[in-house]
């Protein structure tokens, strides 16, 4: 399992240091590992350009296992505020009306994060989160898929385990992931905003171990949140159809 | 009855034998260690209300700090058996889980102290020395007020916000720190005097998203007596102003 728990430093400046006077990403970083990230981020069809996209079903649609009323706190207002506070920082910029993953990237910068990655890598984890889930989702998975997780990880079984472990033992806020990079699939627990796309890897499936997304439902009790969200949550059609990109794009890369 | 009573006295004494042997051979190493535990809240769980409600109170103290103790013994335990076998890997593999859950002890104790109800002088500001040293370093009261709340909002995640003493350099002092590190993993010289978790599990039944509003209304029930205490233990040998 991959631990990316190591707190990347902020530091308090202002310009992004990754963008020339005229915004084109940095001549510093490579053509083929610009090309590579846009390929990512596409796989994972999120396509948040600083706008609040609602969740792929209604706010109650997920209930009893997720309330309305954490979808009206944490899309409403966490989400919301990601975007909108996104929107405040990167204006009179020049990360202004930059693609959504070229802020993600340019102001992860290496771990040195500046000032708008937390708001862009948010509003981007969550809309991944909203599509990762659906009503009457959770159990197996099936197919390529299926297969996959028992090549990569022996059984579908010890993919849950180790999903689970990363959830439940990441420290305080974060997320966990299962990716896919160098055609293999892989468990990864993250920190705060930080996700895959900045650590190399085309995400598949997510679950937010932040407080704010379970303490409405299961106060304390994350584990029990985990458990609920793999058991009546997961799409595993969003998964497949990521896994499809990610494979499609590592494919054409070189 | 003769037979029946000292059955009696026979089954107490191989019972109470039993028991002493169960207490010799369970956990030898907890046994000669100090154990973290649970201390008990010096208020009731309402008492703090309506700055903090008491349903926090409550899965704050049972829940989350009684988790961290739990977790911290059983790190403590592992590392004993470690330490034990000499195997030097699983030493230093354990330290982050110590200092996660040792540091979620250490800080929420602190916490429960810093905190008191109105009618106990919660929120009653701080006075001699204490006071004159804020005005010196912050302007005034409010000054440190607004830049504890200014920080403490702009904690990215989960952590904690300091008021503390900077012993070495003879200065007061406002800092962040992040998940369970306490105070004085930004310094060693550093004493805490006020802590204020910013966790979400700190406000979220009552506050939501709200952290700036927790933040404000948490000042009502800050027990500067306590910060005062420390703050005077610390500095009677040092030359502060």
């Amino acid at each position: 399992m991959y631990d990316a728990t190591r707190l990347p430093k902020s530091r308090a400046i202002h310009k992004s240091q990754n963008t020339d006077s005229t915004g084109v990403c940095s001549p510093h970083l490579s053509l083929k590992l610009e090309l590579q990230f846009k390929r990512m981020a596409a796989s994972s069809a999120v396509t948040a350009n600083y706008v609040l996209k609602p969740p792929p079903y209604a706010l109650d649609a997920l209930e009893p296992h997720m309330s309305k009323q954490t979808l009206e706190f944490h899309w409403g207002k966490h989400h919301r505020a990601y975007v909108e506070n996104l929107k405040k920082q990167v204006l009179g910029t020049e990360l202004e009306g930059k693609p959504l993953e070229h802020i993600i990237h340019s102001t992860y910068n290496n771990g040195e994060l500046l000032p708008a990655f937390n708001n862009a890598a948010q509003a981007w984890n969550h809309e991944f989160f909203w599509e990762s889930m659906k009503p009457g989702g959770g159990g197996k998975p099936s197919g390529e898929l299926l297969a996959l997780l028992e090549r990569d990880f022996t059984s579908y079984e010890k993919f849950y385990e180790e999903f689970n472990a990363a959830a439940a033992t990441q420290f305080g806020a974060g997320w966990a992931w299962l990716a896919y990079a160098n055609d293999k699939l892989k468990v990864v627990k993250t920190p705060n905003a930080v996700n895959p796309l900045v650590l190399g890897s085309f995400p598949l499936l997510t679950i937010d171990v932040w407080e704010h997304a379970y303490y409405l439902d299961f106060q304390n009790r994350r584990p029990d949140y985990i458990k609920t969200f793999m058991t009546n949550l997961v799409s595993w059609e969003a998964v497949s159809a990521r896994l499809e990109a990610a494979k499609a794009a590592s494919s054409s890369s070189s | 009855m003769t037979t029946t009573v000292i059955i009696s006295i026979f089954l107490a004494i191989f019972a109470t034998s039993l028991q002493n042997a169960r207490g010799a051979t369970m956990e030898p190493c907890l046994e000669s260690m100090k154990t973290a535990s649970l201390p008990d809240l010096p208020y009731a769980y309402d008492a703090l209300e309506p700055a903090i409600s008491e349903e926090i109170m409550r899965l704050h103290h049972q829940k989350h700090h009684q988790t961290y103790v739990t977790q911290y013994n059983k790190a403590l335990n592992s590392l004993r058996s470690a330490m034990a076998d000499g195997d030097h890997s699983s030493v230093v593999k354990l330290q982050s889980l110590i200092k996660f859950n040792g540091g979620g002890h250490v800080n929420h104790a602190i916490f429960w102290k810093n905190l008191a109800p109105v009618h106990e002088g919660g929120g009653k500001p701080p006075h001699d020395p204490l006071s004159s040293a804020i005005d010196a370093h912050f302007a005034s009261l409010e000054g440190l007020i607004q830049k504890m709340n200014a920080e403490g909002a702009a904690v990215q995640g989960s952590g904690w916000v300091w008021f503390g003493l900077d012993r070495e350099l003879k200065r007061l002092v406002v800092e962040t720190t992040a998940n369970q590190d306490p105070l004085v993993t930004k310094g060693s010289h550093l004493v805490p005097l006020i802590g204020i978790d910013v966790w979400e599990h700190a406000y979220y039944p009552q506050y939501k998203n709200a952290r700036a509003e927790y933040l404000k209304n948490i000042w009502t029930v800050i027990n500067w007596k306590y910060a005062s205490d420390v703050f005077e233990k610390h500095t009677r040998d040092l030359d502060i102003n």
